[in-house]
């Protein structure tokens, strides 16, 4: 039988030792980490960045990814969208009883290699185990922390009329992707999850331009809600095409099917950047080179009139106004 | 996507439009039939491409919309009954009842599962041998022939705790009331496509012939709603009402017989209430005296107490045609899709949903 995680994993007894020494530890090496001392203690001169957020995926894992891989990228990808360097994380896993070993292994697995692949280190986690039925299998909270270089600038508030606005490639698949693994509505893809850590990407812009005013992850909500909320805190409009939007086949037939609309579907390895016209071109030329930035496209630019307003123009050339997500995405009845 | 990406094309579109503002010289009033229709107009943009001689209004076919206050509550009621499990389509779950709505039965502990077929319906009841598994059939003619089969299904495997609630709608009698109230006065009417798949085009041919009214059965894509606008604008023009067909890849005039067979195995028309309308006779489907046992109404007398109809809501009025969304005081102010005081502003195909998603009021 596999063995399975135990209330006494998370009493702070012996059991839970066994776990961070054998199950965490290995994993994460770093001589921060290993010290295990109450908390990490660290050097540091300049400008920080310090974001934290919660993960509750269900299923925990799923075609592309798993719970600890999202839960890496997410952080790391708000770290990056604030033009930050991602230094230091946090993992705190909150266990339901009952949940296999090798379950949890295979979470720590993918976010050690998340974590590697971004550059950054995991220096402090916790782990508590709930009674069966008190949480879902697991979830993970984070913390991060990173540098912000002298001189970099990058906020919701910064968009400008005549600026452009670039999609770092497809809309939908993670939400997609997720879905359709959900109980009671399984259908076949062979979609993947986009999740992905997208801070080398970020740093690969910055490096070509000193002219990118707003970056966001499209993560719940889509699109549609993340340029709703550069619009309303820049106080400018944004007017995008409908056919530079780039959706996967399978995204958008899904969505069909289910009655959504891809601008709403969640993303969490896709970045929309708001850049002045001038570098539009240069950056999108160097997003192509990134494998997290392949299908990249102008999508839209920034106006000044209707200030908060995001506007779409529609494939038969009508306009209409996208709102932020409301409610939740729920498929239709006939 | 085949069979999408086709009839999104914005080349043919231009020509539609191109042809339907030269034929249309005398001002005309279409009505679109379906929620799905005017989600489509509205999505796409198409009001702004039409000539200002036509009129777009929308009109009654939302099946939750429609769903009268007091069948809200007894759906609401059944859920509350300990050791039924409420199964229903997904927009039925937040539509405000006189007292409550079923999410927020559920919040306070009924057992509500949204289910994307009538089949998952009975699945639960497979699982859930010692609890009853009421399914809430909302729908028009579109989605009743899939809860018959689950009756038949039912019926097969000797289920005996799978019962629906049947508050099935049928449209063309209502379509038959809104023109004989004659609250609204049409030119032409958008068929819907859906329900015209299952009961064909023939059954419109009333409207053309006893009211002089142009018809076009429509899909749901901007080709197939342009096609259908300049079939009745070329009717109007002509004068010469007819039912056209623009969705011939669905649409047959005598439907889908197998559809119509388990339909009418199951169901016989009754009497219903229409939200907004009032009673019409013979518009709603009951189970046939033969498939009682799966009637929930009969198996659980459930009384739900009075109804009230929300103070300051004109969602009658909206599916009656004679008012839009933009006439009411609470639209988008009080009633929002997060805090919806009306159906219509609750469903994916109602109109007040619609004109609030898509940003109706706005004017490029």
């Amino acid at each position: 039988m596999s063995r399975k995680i135990l209330l006494a994993h998370g009493s702070g007894g012996k059991l839970a030792h066994d776990l961070v020494e054998k199950g965490f530890l290995p994993a994460f090496r770093n001589p921060l980490l290993a010290k295990l001392d109450d908390s990490a203690v660290f050097e540091f001169k300049g400008r920080l960045a310090f974001t934290t957020d919660s993960y509750v995926v269900n299923p925990i894992f799923f075609r592309g990814g798993d719970i600890g891989k999202l839960a890496v990228c997410g952080t790391v990808n708000d770290l990056a969208m604030v033009g930050a360097m991602p230094l230091y994380l946090s993992l705190s896993f909150i266990i339901e009883e009952g949940l296999p070993q090798s379950d949890l292994e295979k979470v720590v697995d993918s976010a050690r290699r998340a974590a590697d692949e971004a550059g950054i280190q995991i220096i402090t986690g916790d782990t508590k185990v709930v009674d069966r039925g008190s949480a879902d299998k697991l979830f993970i909270n984070t913390a991060g922390i990173g540098m912000v270089a002298e001189g970099v600038d990058i906020s919701g508030w910064n968009a400008k009329p005549g600026d452009q606005v670039l999609l770092s490639g497809t809309i939908g698949d993670h939400g997609i992707a997720v879905l359709s693994q959900r109980e009671g509505l399984t259908f076949s893809t062979e979609l993947e999850s986009d999740c992905a850590p997208l801070n080398n990407l970020v740093t690969e812009m910055l490096r070509a331009s000193s002219q990118v005013h707003c970056l966001r992850d499209p993560t719940r909500g889509g699109l549609a809600t993340s340029l709703n909320e550069l619009a309303r805190q820049s106080k400018v409009s944004i007017r995008i095409v409908e056919d530079k939007v780039p959706v996967r086949e399978e995204v958008f037939a899904a969505c069909e099917m289910l009655g959504f609309d891809p601008l709403y579907v969640a993303n969490e390895g896709k970045l929309v950047a708001i850049v002045a016209a001038a570098d539009a071109e240069q950056l999108l030329a160097v997003m192509h080179r990134n494998r997290y930035g392949r299908d990249a496209a102008i999508i839209g630019e920034v106006r000044e009139e209707h200030p908060g307003r995001v506007v779409l123009k529609t494939k038969l050339g009508a306009s209409r106004i996208i709102d932020m997500l409301v409610g939740d995405l729920l498929p239709r009845i006939c | 996507m085949r069979f999408i990406d086709e009839f999104r094309r914005s080349d043919l579109a231009q020509k539609l439009i191109a042809r339907i503002k030269q034929k249309a010289l005398s001002p005309a009033r279409f009505m679109e039939f379906c929620g799905g229709h005017t989600v489509a107009i509205f999505k796409f943009g198409i009001r702004q491409l039409l000539p200002p001689t036509i009129d777009m209004l929308s009109g009654p076919g939302c099946p939750v919309c429609v769903t009268d206050n007091s069948d809200l509550d007894k759906a609401i009621a059944l859920a509350q009954l300990p050791d039924v499990i409420a199964a229903t389509f997904g927009d039925m779950v937040k539509v405000p009842g006189s007292h409550s709505s079923l999410q927020k039965a559920k919040a306070e502990g009924a057992d509500v599962r949204i289910v994307y077929s009538t089949m998952d319906a009975l699945q639960i009841a497979r699982e859930n041998p010692s609890q009853s598994v009421v399914f809430i059939g909302i729908g028009f003619e579109t989605t009743a022939p899939t809860i018959a089969a689950s009756v038949l299904q039912a019926e097969q495997e000797k289920l005996d705790n799978y019962y629906v609630l049947s508050l099935h709608k049928l449209t063309p009698p209502v379509i038959k009331a809104l023109l004989d109230s004659g609250e609204v006065k049409l030119d032409g009417i958008v068929c819907p496509g859906h329900v015209s798949t299952i009961i064909g085009s023939s059954p419109w041919e009333f409207v053309a012939r006893d009211y002089g009214i142009a018809c076009a059965v429509s899909g749901f894509e901007p080709i197939d709603i342009l096609l259908s606008i300049e079939m009745l604008v070329s009717q109007v023009e002509d004068k010469a009402p007819k039912v056209d067909i623009a969705y011939r890849r669905s649409v047959r005039p005598d439907g889908n017989r197998r559809a119509l067979e388990l339909m009418d195995t199951v169901f016989e028309p009754c009497p219903a209430r229409w939200r907004g309308i009032g009673p019409i006779p013979d518009s709603g489907l009951k189970l046939r005296r033969e498939f009682e046992r799966f009637d929930a109404e009969l198996a659980f007398n459930v009384d739900p107490g009075p109804t009230y109809e929300p103070k300051g809501c004109i969602c009658g009025h909206i599916l009656r045609a004679v008012k839009t969304p933009m006439d009411c005081e609470l639209f988008a102010t009080l009633c929002t899709p997060e805090h919806p005081v009306g159906p219509c502003m609750v469903s994916s195909e109602g109109s007040c949903s619609a004109h609030y998603l898509y940003g109706a009021a706005y004017e490029p």
